[in-house]
């Protein structure tokens, strides 16, 4: 080549000159600066998690345990007759409360530790009572010791905490080795109470998956139908779009107004009962559908034109490219779209609020159309209560639901990975 | 209409939306024989084949007019059934695109689909002669279980062909069937299209001039939107009437 006549000739570059060693140092430092960054953001975050989870772990251990006193009761002497086969039928709880199983408690309380005895027990620790001589009805004739849970002060003392009155009668309790500790079965079999010792929170959990068994029967067939009929079949025209841009907008609505959409609608205009479980999902569906609907258009316009191609091209009418074909290859981005909605909606305590789920429900839901609670909504109602041992609980609470988070999470991701498409 | 044409075109023309992609195009297609259509990129050859099955059905403002027979049957008439027509006219594609699904439920779906398989034995049977025809059953009657996604370029490309021919067509188009494929494995299928031929009506497109002088008796030119020449590919590579054809055969352009 003609060095002279090129117009653009010039100077061989200088590879290890000392810009361009510069240069290169400026770009590893560059390099490790962004990693270092990402790095610190994922510990950050790392650390954020394990802070929040040692927390509530901590705080909410306690709730699973309950503190028992061992309570000798001699049921002969409090006279208590009842007839034998009453104590088998349905009519037992009845017929015990009628008996003062209650009263002879409290007595039994008294006369082992003394006046102010019946205040060291919980006050549902007659329930334990009872249901002992469910189980057993010879109690009835003998004297016996039966473990019931401690007052709420009690309770606290033995975890380290209530006041100087409460640890002297805990301490007092403790050197006559009455004082037990154990699961409280109770708190994940029994519904909300107006006492800590006694609350459970099965209630809220039972109403916490009817309402996700709504939310999940009604959004996840409805959202991925109309992921794939606006990708698949709707025309693209000023229609489409304004329904398009209309779903965006209701993934982004606070949830509160979605509460107040199911005031009106179900609850005003529909006159199903309140507080109900159906009710909570009918307006979570709502709420979990435009994002299944968003998360599912994007996984079915991630599947390659060419399988469609390929499935038309040998004759495959546009239903069954759609369900042999494009579903199943988008099915997990849907599931992945569902898992969100659905984690979203669990936690979601506002809207619920608003139909009536904040209502103090004593007893677990038999059916989707009992008044129930959920579990945000009984958390956010516990965190309220003045009651020292509600604390606790509400951590416990917290606990439970985030189990259920990753129960229902654990689900779903297996279920995307057994349909996922290794290519 | 000859006694030899499978395909008769009159006068069609292919718009997308204002554009006219395919310009009065008349061709007759031979039952016997393969039909290689070349010409330069954007000449509409791809185009004028996806009509043959009506593929561009599927793209949403195209339109396609002028008139397209199957043995004397309208495809473009409203009581033509468009899936039973793309069984008919099956369709390879420029890039091989099997299911992600099992060897043998890539060959296995058209025959289940169209019923076209009694029961479990027939639905091998099916599948193992049509892996055969395609030269494929040798390679992967092991594996049949395995991914299609798993098989090389060419083997996958000869999977599609099995595909296509699993349902028994009358016509096959092929889009380019070599365009993504190394010269060992175009040979194959090259050779492949040699032994399909007489048993279905073979379209080929193809900007390879070689490959449509290899396996092509018959020969369309497309330029710009209209067929410019038609006839046997010996007298278009040797003799061609018009001067476009000759510059592109010679590689003026294109």
């Amino acid at each position: 080549m003609n060095s002279a006549a090129d117009p653009i000739a010039r100077a061989p570059t200088d590879w290890k000159g000392a810009a361009m060693q510069r240069r290169l140092r400026r770009r590893y430092r560059a390099e490790w600066c962004f990693r270092l960054l990402g790095l610190s953001a994922v510990v950050g975050s790392a650390a954020f998690l394990a802070v929040l989870l040692v927390a509530v772990l901590g705080n909410g251990v306690g709730g699973f345990v309950q503190t028992r006193v061992a309570l000798p009761i001699d049921l002969a002497r409090q006279g208590i007759a009842i007839d034998p086969a009453r104590l088998r039928g349905p009519g037992a709880n009845l017929a015990l409360a009628a008996a003062n199983i209650e009263g002879a408690t409290d007595a039994a309380a008294i006369a082992a530790f003394g006046t102010g005895g019946d205040d060291l027990l919980s006050d549902s620790a007659w329930l334990t009572v009872r249901d002992a001589i469910k189980a057993d009805p010879t109690l009835l004739a003998r004297r016996v010791t039966i473990a019931v849970p401690a007052a709420d002060g009690i309770d606290s003392a033995a975890k380290g905490h209530g006041d100087a009155a409460e640890q002297v009668s805990f301490a007092r309790l403790q050197t006559r080795g009455a004082i037990s500790r154990g699961v409280d079965w109770g708190f994940l079999t029994g519904a909300d109470s107006t006492d800590a010792t006694s609350a459970g929170i099965w209630g809220a959990l039972k109403g916490s998956i009817f309402t996700m068994l709504v939310t999940l029967v009604l959004a996840f067939p409805i959202g991925m139908l109309a992921a794939l009929y606006l990708e698949e079949y709707a025309p693209r025209n000023r229609w489409t779009d304004l329904i398009e841009v209309s779903i965006n907008n209701l993934a982004a609505v606070p949830s509160i107004t979605f509460g107040l959409l199911g005031l009106a609608v179900f609850l005003g205009t529909m006159h199903l009962p309140r507080s109900a479980p159906l009710v909570g999902g009918l307006t979570l569906a709502l709420m979990t559908m435009p994002v299944i609907v968003i998360a599912g258009r994007n996984a079915i316009k991630g599947v390659p034109p060419s399988i469609r191609d390929a499935a038309l091209g040998i004759g495959a009418s546009p239903v069954q490219v759609v369900f042999h074909h494009v579903l199943p290859l988008a099915l997990p981005g849907i599931l992945t779209g569902t898992i969100i909605g659905m984690a979203r909606a669990l936690g979601e305590t506002a809207p619920l609020l608003l139909i009536g789920m904040r209502a103090f429900i004593a007893a677990p839901p038999k059916g989707f159309i009992d008044p129930s609670s959920v579990l945000p909504v009984q958390i956010f109602l516990w965190s309220d209560q003045i009651d020292r041992g509600f604390v606790e609980k509400t951590s416990a609470a917290i606990i439970v639901l985030l189990l259920f988070l990753f129960a229902m999470n654990g689900i779903a991701i297996y279920l995307r990975n057994r349909f996922e498409t290794r290519w | 209409m000859t006694e030899q044409a499978k395909i008769t075109a009159r006068g069609v023309s292919v718009f997308y939306g204002a554009n006219r992609a395919i310009d009065d195009v008349s061709i007759d297609i031979d039952r016997d024989n393969v039909t290689a259509f070349i010409g330069p990129s954007g000449c509409g050859k791809s185009t004028f084949l996806r009509a043959l099955n009506r593929m561009n059905d599927t793209v949403a403002n195209a339109r396609v007019t002028g008139e397209i027979r199957l043995d004397g049957e309208d495809i473009y008439a409203p009581e033509m059934d468009v899936v039973q027509l793309r069984a008919r006219v099956g369709m390879v594609f420029q890039k091989p695109n099997p299911f992600p699904k099992s060897i043998y439920e890539n060959v296995a779906y058209g025959p289940r689909i169209h019923g076209l398989a009694a029961g479990k034995s027939q639905l091998d049977e099916i599948v193992e002669r049509s892996l055969r025809r395609a030269g494929l059953w040798d390679e992967v009657k092991d594996r049949l279980a395995d991914s299609g996604t798993t098989l090389s370029g060419g083997q996958q490309q000869r999977l599609c062909i099995a595909r296509a021919i699993a349902v028994d067509p009358e016509v096959i188009l092929m889009d380019e069937p070599c365009s993504a494929l190394d010269p060992v494995a175009t040979a194959r299928i090259e050779e492949l299209i040699h032994e399909l031929k007489g048993r279905y009506a073979i379209v080929i497109v193809t900007h390879n001039m070689q490959q449509a002088a290899r396996v092509s008796q018959r020969t369309a030119f497309f330029h710009l939107g209209a067929l410019i020449e038609y006839g046997s590919t010996s007298d278009i590579f040797t003799n061609p009437r018009e001067p476009r054809t000759r510059d592109y055969i010679t590689g003026r352009y294109g």
